[in-house]
């Protein structure tokens, strides 16, 4: 992956594509020749340039080449991590070569994010991501009794790690007190509690089964992935938070369910050696942890508290800093799932988390949209969708 | 070269005033909606033949049930806070190429009769004055255009 950085006017989108690119080929010991397709995939939107698949064939690698490219909202770079794991689980490519990128420098993102939206019910009122993250963390306040002290909690352990990531955008080092001072984007949610944006891309070669074990890099086996998209309007997704149905966050829990009852994990916290997620905010880190099942529903605060996501607790939540250190939107699912490669194969340097047998990657975005994957040492007895 | 004289040397390209028109459909149900918010100040909904749902604004099919909805039902101009939130940081309107005027209350509202949520504006910026379940009904524009925005804002009943 390239450094991830608030703003690369040096290059535009093929050529961020390509260092990308160039990178993931020259780390697996392969040569353009020998991808057999490629999904590659942003925010058309973000850039007000459409078509990533045609004009950027030359940086991709993709020139005459099957091509597809992808766009889910935050969720894209994990999307495509899972289009590209389906090419290869099919049976029908052997080499794919998956791109996630964004250059956020180049529009104003609240702005292009809301583009995305219904323009009669959505667009003339929607505040974009963080005013929707907002939303929930009020919902999530008032439902357990958290608080935001919990969540600045979250924000200081996430920049901490980054310090250990060259590749992070955000190096800070940050204080509870820091971030509590710091002034509020939209009430309860503060500058120090959210994302950056960011420029970045990333790459990443998937390999079926035949040929993984002839690179170079020892391989990090896909062990099954499960995704849940709903909700149409910015405003669905707190109907059933109100938990009428059973359910806070039905994308997540669901396919976390499925996921885990595929894999055969049933005590998250016990089995999961490392976790790399879609956190774009502070209460995220809170919330997303019981909908993930590493907890009981308000229960998040405490376990966070007790160190158990922190580096060297029982299972580290982004060594990398996550994305509340980098978020190129199109690439930060995408990273997710290369820092799980790196930490199953020792490859994570002062981030690197000891022994790391099953990782988790998440990607989350849309109206409330989640992506799940888990990734292991050891390669599956059977290929899970 | 030192980093800042490089980037002195990078050109990039502003898109300024350009601007590409489009023309979207409210559909059927969504103009009778937007019809009697500008005509008459009033909400309508759309009720599912299966599950009961009352869609608010009305949407052709229930997304669960899989089935086309047509029976346009009555709802309220009060309802209640679902969350909120005040909305302080600068960003541009794509709707208007602006920045939009900040800060204002922003909250998801179930309006009596309705079972979805609506998003809007909330007549306070004091989040220690909003508070979940805090009724609320709204107040629409002088003038309208068949908008969302003909509902200025709802106005909080209790602070």
């Amino acid at each position: 992956m390239t450094k991830q950085r608030s703003s690369r006017p040096d290059v535009n989108g093929k050529e961020l594509i390509n260092e990308a690119v160039r990178m993931a080929l020259d780390d697996a010991g392969m040569t353009r020749k020998d991808i057999d397709a490629v999904v590659i995939g942003n925010m058309d939107h973000f850039e007000g340039i459409n078509y990533v698949d045609t004009w950027s064939v030359d940086g991709s690698g993709a020139l005459m080449k099957p091509i597809m490219k992808l766009t889910t909202g935050g969720t894209t770079g994990s999307t495509i991590a899972m289009a590209a794991y389906y090419h290869v689980a099919s049976g029908l490519f052997d080499r794919v070569l998956a791109i996630g990128w964004e250059k956020n420098s180049e529009s104003d993102t609240t702005g292009a994010i809301i583009t995305a939206f219904d323009p009669f019910w959505d667009r003339p009122i929607f505040a974009g991501a963080v005013a929707g993250l907002a939303l929930e963390a009020t919902q999530y306040m008032h439902l357990t009794g958290a608080t935001e002290e919990d969540a600045a909690y979250v924000a200081v352990r996430e920049r901490k790690h980054a310090l250990n990531n060259p590749y992070a955008h955000l190096h800070m080092n940050l204080t509870i007190e820091d971030v509590m001072k710091s002034p509020y984007l939209s009430w309860p949610v503060k500058m120090g509690d959210m994302c950056p944006r960011t420029d970045g891309a990333c790459a990443l070669v998937f390999a079926s089964e035949d040929v993984a074990e002839d690179f170079p890099q020892k391989p990090a086996w896909f062990l099954g992935v499960a995704n849940r998209h709903l909700w149409a309007y910015t405003s669905d997704p707190y109907v059933n938070q109100a938990i009428e149905n059973g359910w806070w966050f039905p994308a997540m829990e669901w396919s976390a369910k499925e996921l885990y009852d595929k894999v055969g994990i049933t005590d998250p916290l016990e089995q999961i050696d490392v976790a790399e997620l879609y956190l774009p905010y502070s209460f995220a880190g809170l919330r997303y942890m019981e909908s993930l099942g590493f907890c009981g529903r308000g229960e998040g605060p405490a376990l966070v508290r007790s160190g158990a996501f922190d580096m060297g607790g029982k299972c580290p939540v982004n060594p990398s800093g996550g994305v509340m250190s980098s978020n190129a939107i199109g690439a930060t699912g995408l990273i997710r799932v290369a820092e799980c490669v790196w930490q199953i194969q020792g490859r994570a340097g002062d981030r690197q988390v000891p022994e790391v047998k099953v990782a988790l990657a998440t990607g989350f975005g849309g109206c409330f949209w989640s992506d799940i994957m888990l990734l292991g040492a050891d390669k599956p007895e059977k290929v899970r969708g | 070269m030192a980093m800042a004289e490089e980037k002195k040397l990078l050109i990039t390209l502003e898109s300024g005033e350009a601007e590409q028109p489009f023309r979207w459909s409210a559909g059927i149900y969504g103009s009778r909606f937007l019809t009697e918010l500008r005509d008459n100040k009033r909400f309508v909904g759309i009720r599912c033949p299966k599950c009961g749902k009352v869609y608010v604004p009305p949407r052709r099919v229930c997304g669960p049930c899989f089935v086309e909805l047509s029976e346009l039902v009555p709802v309220s101009d009060e309802g209640e806070i679902v969350t909120y939130t005040v909305v302080s940081f600068g960003f541009v309107d794509p709707a208007t190429g602006k920045q939009k005027p900040v800060p204002y209350g922003y909250a998801v509202i179930k309006l009596d009769g309705a079972d979805t949520y609506l998003l809007h504006y909330v007549d306070e910026t004091d989040p220690a004055k909003i508070r979940v379940g805090a009724r609320v009904k709204a107040v629409f524009e002088e003038e309208r255009t068949g908008s969302m925005l003909d509902i200025k804002h709802f106005e909080l009943l209790e602070r």
